[in-house]
């Protein structure tokens, strides 16, 4: 620790960190625009002036720029001197003679760094008279909008998309004053993570573009801590509403989850809330128009009366949710909701997390470590932030290097100076080409046995009393060797594998080399992704496969199935499905959007979707995370659990449960898997100051106009029995527990980086830690080895073998019911290794019908030179597609 | 398409670098050589060929103002709009090449003989005004010596 001095304050401080980071966490304002927490400084925008002293006589200091000094023992600066002050007023003033001043079209009006900035350094009026420099805009995609002429050259933007995320199509082009921040030519965004624009611009040169389409002002809208429902990564955000439609996701920070950033897919994926394939209505038998629900509610007890009733959970609906159902129906009566194929897989993975001996990481662990080992997995397409996070962990090379050279880690330039484009080890085994290959040490595609098989070698290479796979070429054999060698000389290897390759031999061969690893005395993580934002929660839950479920079902002759948030021809082939369903006399289905499952259901019971419901999701590293109701919806939809409870209620099962606080106790309370679950997050009753948590802020307008088709007399707010928040602009509106964040505020600070003040350090934890609780941790320290090395594979004779490839946008189910996903995800697909596809005569583009399983889908041809030959890899998830993936044949 | 020559000089110039994109600079340089500028189709077809993304060569090529990104004229006349040369008559020079060529800064004549840009100082303040056309410095500029200069390039 360095002893400085801020403002005549003495202070104890990190020496690694620089005076402008060491000022901001002790609480002082200064303005900055291209310093970032995780862009490090360039000392470019030249804001963040202040005045160091020589010591202690030094009357008069000099100016410096304060992210460009350490904060090393003994410094004394003020953030106040006029010197300092009159500087930055200056540099304001000359970064805003170009600017438009059109805040009042703006969408980053009133949410602004650099009107925050604007008004921080003084500079209220404009003596600027000449013409300003204008530029021509250029289409970027359905995500990002952009207009340029409010650009003050900071080179965030740049430096966020290139150097951090690693994505080529956007640069800066000309000089001087001219600089522009965009594409070569027109088109849409490359990146996965091109979102987070938004969020490091510090002006709106970037914004959200499907905010744009229903644009609403950062204070007009009700925001609440949310969870993405897109993948199993888990990321926190914050989603806000108006007039009955969420109108925005923007991440929401933890340190050890996402930290500052999002994917696309979890920014732009939340417009299903507002389709119009939303189910509203109760629908029973007769009835397409929809009854009342005391009608429908009637209907139901009758025709559940006596009968057998067994129910389907769902990987995308919450830990209370399907606790709900399982409870509804009875432990032999419940299915986790997915296929046998798939459930073994997640059961696999979440068993090997919870009876191994290797910790599975956070994001942030991931960040940290030094070498890193992907079996079988596209990252960036199936846990997309975990694949941001692999490319920072591979830069930790630069450390040494730059400790070597005596330049702190934050000081970006030379730190990329010294490392050029030298990265740290990543090996990547897949089926077919990744986006990560550009920073891969080594690639190696083939089938899944093959992965595994190059993961056993690899363990072997570690641990010699290990089974070295026989048969192995000297080409994989000296592959592996690389790979162990790598992973051995470094401190932190990382092993990430997953479910995506549908491949068991995978996820063991994974787990057998991570304990080789810790055995060898690495601090070592294993990392599994999985398909869904709660495949681990309802994993852990426990019930039955599908298969299984519908099978007893047969011979027990239960006559009522409830389905929840669950659209079963995404689990198994269509034929499978018609023949489970036809067996019942009543399908119950609750769901938020319309799909084939509720096509086929007697009944429909609308319930709401993340924004509409409290609940927990536990996500891959086995992470326990909260996301709230945002809005109180206009339509009859409350969360799925309350739904049940409801069933409960209307038949001979009635629930004692009644909020969201007494399901996720009884959860916690009644299965030792999930304690500590109930206190993730303060209860109901908690209060700051003898008030909820406000979702509204101060400045919310038209509370009574919006309403006044309705009464013109203001509404009664409605009171939120489930959680510590209300509804509107009465509460709390200062800093509360982590997990109960609304929005980022604080005076002055109106953008997004008012999160500085919500950190311990900037960049570091949240004030009483980051939310979420881990449930799984390695409790035994014995090693155990799976060591069953499958056969090589051999082409079939039959037809080309599937494997599942993943697309961030299309392949998922909730994002592609959203435009701008949509936009994105293109047709099904089949790709084929060039020979096969000269076999059969076929070229990229051309269409095709092929069939698995019996099952037909019209589908694109892709010529994947990476994809081994033998293997079709077809698009998962896309609308058609046999979901089961077994031998495909095709007919031209 | 670049032509097999311009792409033989180019790869001549990867020897002297580390990497072959440091060679950026020069690649342009041969291609401007070649075609007197660098079209949006250069742009790309180099991308291809020093494995960069395109907007990695454009943010280069747009950086430095003597790499032209929009058709230039046979010869290019730098004429000094710097403090000295404006001191010593520029306005009369720039003026009498106006009338003359027919054209303003930054546009090229229709016989497509000259295009005209300003640049700060050529370092020869002590013979102001001073221009560069093609690669030829001509100093202590007057309407009639600029007839003449002009007229030796066809
Ligand atoms: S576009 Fe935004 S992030 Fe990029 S340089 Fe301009 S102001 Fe900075
Ligand atoms: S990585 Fe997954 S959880 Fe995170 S934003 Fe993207 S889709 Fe959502
Ligand atoms: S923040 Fe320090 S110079 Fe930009
Ligand atoms: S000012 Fe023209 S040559 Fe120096």
């Amino acid at each position: 620790m360095a002893k400085i001095k801020i403002n005549g304050k003495e202070l104890e401080v990190d020496p690694n960190k620089n005076l402008l980071e060491a000022s901001i966490s002790a609480g002082f304002d200064v303005p900055y625009f291209c310093w970032h927490p995780k862009l490090g400084s360039i000392g470019s925008c030249r804001q963040c002036a202040v005045v160091k002293y020589r010591d202690e006589n030094d009357k008069v200091g000099r100016v410096v720029m304060s992210c460009m000094e350490p904060a090393s023992e003994g410094s004394i600066i003020s953030t106040e001197a006029p010197q300092a002050k009159e500087f930055r007023a200056n540099v304001i003033e000359a970064l805003m003679t170009n600017h438009p001043h059109d805040c009042p079209v703006c969408d980053e009006g009133g949410e602004c760094h650099l009107q925050d900035m604007t008004v921080m350094s003084g500079h209220t009026n404009r003596r600027f008279e000449f013409e300003k420099r204008t530029h021509n805009n250029q289409y970027l995609g359905p995500f990002i909008n952009h207009e340029m002429n409010r650009c003050i050259q900071c080179y965030r933007c740049v430096r966020y998309y290139r150097d951090y995320a690693g994505g080529d199509d956007l640069n800066v082009f000309s000089s001087r004053n001219r600089v522009y921040f965009g594409r070569a030519s027109e088109g849409v965004l490359e990146s996965e993570f091109s979102g987070n624009l938004v969020e490091v611009c510090p002006t709106g040169v970037f914004t959200d573009k499907t905010l744009k389409k229903h644009h609403t002002r950062k204070w007009d809208l009700t925001t609440a801590p949310s969870i993405c429902v897109h993948c199993s990564v888990g990321c926190n955000t914050i989603a806000g509403e108006r007039y009955g439609t969420v109108r925005r996701i923007y991440s929401r920070y933890n340190e050890q989850v996402n930290g500052y950033f999002l994917c696309d897919r979890g920014r732009f994926g939340y417009e299903f809330v507002n389709s119009d394939q939303r189910i509203t209505k109760y629908i029973i038998p007769g009835s397409t128009e929809g009854v009342s629900k005391s009608a429908a509610f009637d209907f139901i007890s009758k025709s559940i009366k006596g009968k057998k009733v067994i129910g389907v959970g769902s990987p995308r609906a919450s830990l209370e949710t399907n606790f709900a159902l399982k409870q509804f129906v009875g432990s032999e009566n419940f299915s986790v909701g997915l296929s046998k194929r798939d459930y073994q897989l997640a059961k696999l993975a979440v068993d090997t997390l919870i009876n191994g001996s290797v910790k599975s990481p956070s994001l942030k662990d991931v960040e940290k470590s030094e070498s890193v080992f992907v079996l079988g997995e596209d990252v960036t397409q199936t846990a997309p932030m975990l694949a941001l996070a692999i490319r920072q962990a591979i830069k930790n090379l630069v450390k040494p290097k730059a400790d070597k050279a005596g330049i702190p880690q934050w000081n970006d330039a030379p730190v990329r100076e010294i490392i050029q484009s030298a990265h740290g080890p990543l090996h990547i085994a897949a089926p077919v080409a990744t986006r990560l290959d550009d920073v891969a040490t080594t690639t190696y595609f083939s089938a899944p046995e093959n992965i595994a098989r190059l993961g056993y070698a690899v363990a072997h290479f570690i641990n010699t009393k290990l089974v070295l796979p026989s048969g192995l070429t000297d080409e994989v054999k000296t592959l592996a060797e690389k790979i162990a060698n790598d992973l051995l000389s470094s401190d932190k290897p990382l092993i990430v594998s997953g479910v995506h390759c549908k491949s068991s031999e995978v996820i063991k061969a994974a787990s057998d080399v991570a304990t080789a690893l810790k055995s060898a005395g690495k601090s070592v993580s294993l990392s599994y992704t999985f398909e869904e934002s709660n495949s681990v929660g309802v994993t852990m839950l426990d019930g039955k496969p599908l298969e299984e479920l519908f099978d007893e079902a047969k011979s027990s002759k239960a006559g009522v199935l409830v389905i929840v948030e669950n659209d079963l021809y995404r689990r198994l082939g269509k034929e499978k499905i018609d023949a489970y369903l036809s067996q019942f006399e009543q399908i119950i289905v609750l769901d938020h959007n319309e799909t084939e499952t509720t096509a086929k259901a007697t009944v429909v019971l609308p319930v709401g979707t993340f924004s509409e419901a409290d609940g927990t999701f536990i996500n891959q590293e086995g992470r326990a995370q909260r996301f709230y109701q945002v809005f109180v919806p206009e339509t009859d939809t409350p969360e799925s659990w309350r739904r049940i409870a409801e069933l409960g209620n209307a038949t001979e099962k009635p629930f004692i449960e009644n909020s969201f606080f007494d399901f996720t106790s009884s959860v916690a309370n009644s299965l030792p898997q999930f304690k500590g679950i109930a206190n993730i997050a303060p209860p109901p009753d908690f209060k700051v100051l003898g008030q909820k948590v406000a979702r509204e802020s101060i400045r919310y307008s038209g509370r009574t106009a919006m309403k006044a088709n309705i009464n013109i007399h203001e509404l009664k707010p409605v009171n939120d029995i489930d959680s510590a928040l209300s509804f509107t602009m009465e509460g709390y509106h200062g800093e509360a527990p982590s997990a109960l964040t609304t929005s980022y505020w604080s005076p002055g600070w109106n953008s997004a980086q008012a999160i500085n003040k919500y950190q311990i350090e900037v960049g570091g934890a949240l004030h009483g830690g980051d939310p979420g609780l881990r449930l799984i941790e390695p409790t035994v320290d014995k090693e155990s080895y799976f060591q069953t090395i499958p056969e090589a594979f051999k082409i079939s004779a039959k037809g080309l073998t599937t494997v599942p490839v993943y697309r961030i946008f299309g392949s998922e189910e909730l994002s592609t019911k959203s435009p701008a996903i949509i936009e994105r995800s293109g047709n099904a697909f089949i790709g084929l290794h060039p020979a096969d596809a000269k076999r059969a005569e076929l070229k990229n583009d051309d269409k095709l019908e092929i069939s698995i399983g019996g099952q037909l889908a019209t589908v694109n041809v892709i010529i994947m030179n990476e994809l081994a030959e033998g293997l079709a890899g077809v698009s998962a998830g896309y609308k058609g597609v046999n979901p089961e993936m077994s031998e495909v044949t095709f007919k031209k | 398409m670049l032509t097999a020559e311009e792409i033989h000089e180019i790869k001549e110039e990867f020897h002297l670098y580390p990497y072959k994109q440091a060679a950026c600079i020069e690649a342009l340089k041969v291609v401007q050589k070649h075609r007197r500028w660098v079209s949006d189709e250069n742009v790309k077809d180099l991308a291809e060929l020093l494995e960069m993304s395109a907007d990695e060569i454009d943010s280069v090529a747009t950086f430095y103002n003597l790499i032209y990104r929009r058709p230039v004229g046979k010869y290019v006349i730098l004429l000094c709009d710097s403090v000295s040369c404006y001191i010593m008559g520029l306005e009369t020079v720039l003026q009498h090449l106006e009338r003359t060529l027919g054209i303003k800064y930054g546009e090229t004549t229709a016989d497509d003989r000259f295009t005209m840009l300003p640049v700060p100082c050529l370092g020869t303040c002590d013979h102001a005004p001073a221009m560069i056309v093609g690669k030829d410095l001509y100093r202590d500029l007057t309407p009639e010596k600029i007839d003449e200069i002009l007229n030796s390039y066809k």
